[in-house]
């Protein structure tokens, strides 16, 4: 099985560029198996919405 | 509307092109400078304006092309040659231990949409990504802010696509970090 290391790096690349078969197939295992990568991802999807949204003016003060 | 394009309309949408510049260029003056020319070029060019896309669109695609001039420039005057802020693969080497698992694991942030409504979150959020080194942080709002392509940054910077994910990763790396410690380690379980 694959390192959390490992595993965090597709999930980065996975805002990149679409995963290969046998990737997504490691992912989704690790990630039922493991809480920390699991946050991981739902962070990386939020940092984009974040970025944008404060581009954007949703911050702005 | 044909040719209604007036100076106060464009100049609305300065607090926003500057914050956009500012993310990506992280200087001030460089920031105003490029928002300046960006003005000027509007309020010039404004009769080429067609009216297919919102000001703000059209605005913005001025704006993209006056700050990649920027980046050219500044990698023209000073390089950012790769382990100018450490090497990446190094760092993000350092947040795992030797077998694969994190150091510290991500937490859960619980909801985070709703940080989003708040104004102190946004301050953290502004001092985290300045916290990110230069070169990382130059190649992680091209991505996010200026939307970029894999395949547009690579070639603007002369790198490879590994060496991008590499770059892109330890910047959410740290950005998170930083938003895990400052923020949302209050919500920590």
């Amino acid at each position: 099985m694959r390192s959390c290391k490992e595993i965090s790096e597709l999930l980065s690349q996975a805002q990149e560029r679409p995963l290969g078969r046998a990737e997504r197939w490691s992912v989704q295992l690790h990630l039922f198996l493991c809480k920390g990568c699991s946050n991981f991802r739902a962070q990386v999807n939020f940092l984009r919405a974040a970025v944008r949204r404060y581009r954007d003016g949703g911050g702005a003060h | 509307m044909l040719g209604g394009l007036g100076d106060q309309d464009l100049l609305q949408y300065r607090p926003y092109l500057l914050r956009y510049a500012l993310l990506q260029l992280r200087n001030q003056d460089l920031a105003e400078d490029v928002v300046q020319e960006t003005l000027l070029a509007a309020l010039e060019g404004r009769a080429r304006f067609s009216g297919n896309s919102s000001p703000k669109t059209w605005l913005t695609g001025i704006l993209k092309h006056k700050i990649i001039d920027v980046i050219r420039r500044k990698s023209r005057e000073q390089p950012l040659a790769a382990g100018e802020d450490g090497d990446e693969s190094e760092t993000v080497d350092t947040l795992f231990k030797g077998d694969g698992h994190w150091q510290q694991m991500p937490a859960r942030w619980g909801n985070p949409e709703q940080a989003l409504e708040n104004r102190k979150f946004w301050e953290i959020f502004e001092l985290c990504s300045r916290l990110m080194p230069e070169r990382t942080a130059r190649v992680f709002m091209l991505r996010e802010v200026m939307e970029f392509t894999t395949e547009e940054i690579c070639q603007e910077l002369a790198i490879t696509p590994t060496t991008l994910w590499v770059i892109l990763h330890r910047a959410r790396l740290s950005l998170r970090e930083c938003l895990e410690i400052k923020w949302f380690g209050g919500t920590r379980k």
